[in-house]
């Protein structure tokens, strides 16, 4: 299958040629097909929000390029532009970017700047609006007098409603009680199920990566530092530690136990965990 | 970038200058611009520059960084240059075309003014170089103090200097951050006519106030939490000292006048 996004040998360096000169990537190359949901981790300053930021044309590289669809997206002023729709990006805190006075005109700005006619952006903003659960009066309201975590999910609708084939999203989670958290990863996931999206996410919450995600990028130091499985990334738990990262709490009591003898598989999701403690009982009972 | 803004910036440092007292660097900003004004020959100018290029050496300023802050002042200094190469018409005439005339008079007038200006912006970034944006206000708090007398609320209007210039670079950080999030949706700030252009500023505009008044309360109750409570009564962890050196600032800032007035009573 061929890739969507295609990142070769990327390079950004900020403030190139003053005594500020810093190196935010280096040397980045990575694949990602459509459907996929991967998750982002690294220390902060690792260059996660700036790699974000590559995949949609937003910062041009210092060298390499980055592929959509096979298509250089700096090659040609247009493919850029729409590489910005293609590729939905929600920044961290990104209720702070809400500016209309009713919640759908903030939704329909999107659409609207992709040139669309009336009735595909009204489609689009009430489906967008559905995904993250907003209800018909909601729509009318003020941004502004709504919730923190209803602003949220009202930034979030804005990315989402320019039905971008790859969508990500720089710690979405971040600031919200438990409720909150569970209600924008679960958003997240109906939009991938129902247009089988591409998802990008940056988190620092090893839990909601583990279970959600198919694959993690680690990135450390401006460097692609791991690329695989959960299952595989987490089982170089000292690597993470020394990196300033962390592994999911039940993985770090899984590692105790087989410290302490017993004969179980590593895992990073509590349903493992339930069904690997499970089949020792049975097993145990057996002999 | 936005960020490359230099709007009185402080450059960090250790030098003479920069431990100087920031009352002391005031006044004496305020005596050589006297000084300039009272310079009216090639001899007293280049004594005053042999005296803003000795502050220089020793402030250890890179001299890259005060020509790259004069680059927005360009078009005003050519301004007042060719006004004053064009308006003056004394001495010998050198060109007479059309209505064009430049005398040998004009030129040194606009010579004259353009070095004016420039050591004038010059020792004014000199300040702002040295001297960190509190040290500044303390430094004006204290000189104003006097004016308390007449009802001037000098604490206030220092203490509200001091957020303004605080907040410039958080402000100019928001804005980035702001642009980008509705360029991700595709908003176009590049092209367009005047009228769009405009139009496209809204979006940004807008989070930014919001912003900006979310931030003022929360620091306003930051302040209170802690007690604040204006001026009064209020200790300083930094109290202002004049040491060795501002004495020595203040004795070369007379010796400066002095010189400049004597050398234009003989004519120079």
């Amino acid at each position: 299958m061929e890739p969507i996004l295609e990142i070769k040998n990327l390079n950004y360096i900020y403030s190139a040629g003053t005594p500020f000169e810093h190196k935010a990537l280096d040397n980045i190359s990575f694949r990602v097909h459509r459907g996929e949901f991967i998750g982002i981790i690294g220390h902060t300053g690792s260059g996660k929000s700036t790699l974000m930021q590559q995949l949609n044309g937003l910062l041009k590289p210092t060298s390499g390029t980055v592929l959509l669809d096979g298509q250089d997206i700096w090659s040609d002023k247009k493919l850029t532009r729409q590489a910005r729709f293609r590729v939905g990006l929600v920044f961290q805190y990104p209720e702070y970017q809400l500016f209309e006075e009713t919640v759908y005109k903030d939704i329909a700005f999107g659409p609207k700047n992709m040139g669309l006619p009336a009735e595909e952006i009204d489609r689009r903003v009430r489906e967008a609006a559905g995904f993250v659960g907003l209800t018909q009066a909601q729509l009318d309201a003020s941004p502004f007098d709504l919730s923190g975590g209803q602003k949220r999910r009202v930034a979030i609708a804005g990315v989402i409603a320019m039905e971008p084939e790859v969508l990500i999203l720089d710690e979405p989670t971040a600031g919200l009680d438990p409720i909150g958290r569970a209600g924008i990863l679960g958003n997240i996931e109906a939009y991938r199920k129902a247009k089988n999206a591409t998802i990008m996410m940056v988190s620092h919450s090893m839990e909601d990566v583990a279970r959600l995600t198919d694959r993690l990028l680690v990135l450390n130091g401006s460097k692609l530092a791991m690329d695989g499985t959960p299952a595989e990334v987490f089982t170089h738990a000292e690597e993470l530690v020394n990196m300033g990262l962390s592994i999911p709490q039940v993985t770090q009591v899984f590692l105790q136990l087989r410290k302490l003898g017993l004969d179980v598989e590593n895992v990073y999701t509590l349903d493992q965990a339930v069904a690997a403690l499970k089949s020792l009982k049975g097993g145990a009972g057996n002999a | 970038m936005l960020k490359d803004i230099t709007l009185g910036q402080f450059f960090p440092g250790n030098s003479l200058i920069h431990r100087l007292d920031p009352r002391t660097k005031l006044i004496m900003l305020i005596v050589y611009i006297v000084a300039l004004f009272l310079a009216q020959s090639w001899v007293t100018y280049a004594l005053m520059f042999v005296f803003l290029a000795a502050v220089i050496y020793i402030s250890t300023i890179p001299l890259k960084s005060i020509v790259r802050g004069m680059k927005p002042l360009v078009m005003i200094l050519v301004f007042t240059g060719v006004l004053n190469l064009f308006f003056t018409q004394e001495g010998r005439v050198l060109v007479d075309f059309w209505i064009i005339t430049i005398t040998t008079g004009g030129i040194s007038r606009a010579a004259m003014m353009m070095a004016r200006i420039l050591m004038l912006i010059t020792c004014t970034f000199l300040l702002t170089y040295t001297t960190s944006p509190i040290a500044l206000t303390d430094g004006l708090e204290s000189l104003m103090n006097p004016l308390k007398k007449i009802k001037v609320p000098v604490h206030e209007l220092s203490m509200m200097m001091c957020i303004a210039l605080r907040f410039i670079p958080t402000l100019i950080e928001e804005t980035d951050k702001i642009m980008s999030a509705q360029k991700a949706r595709g908003a176009d700030f590049e092209t367009g006519s005047l009228m769009d252009r405009a139009k496209a500023l809204i979006p940004i505009l807008v989070p930014l106030f919001i912003s900006a008044f979310r931030r003022a309360d929360e620091l306003a109750t930051a302040m209170e939490c802690r007690c604040y409570q204006g001026g009064e009564g209020r200790t300083k962890m930094k109290q202002l000292h004049y040491h060795r050196p501002d004495f020595a600032a203040f004795g070369s800032g007379a010796l400066l006048i002095a010189a400049v007035v004597v050398l234009g009573r003989f004519g120079l």
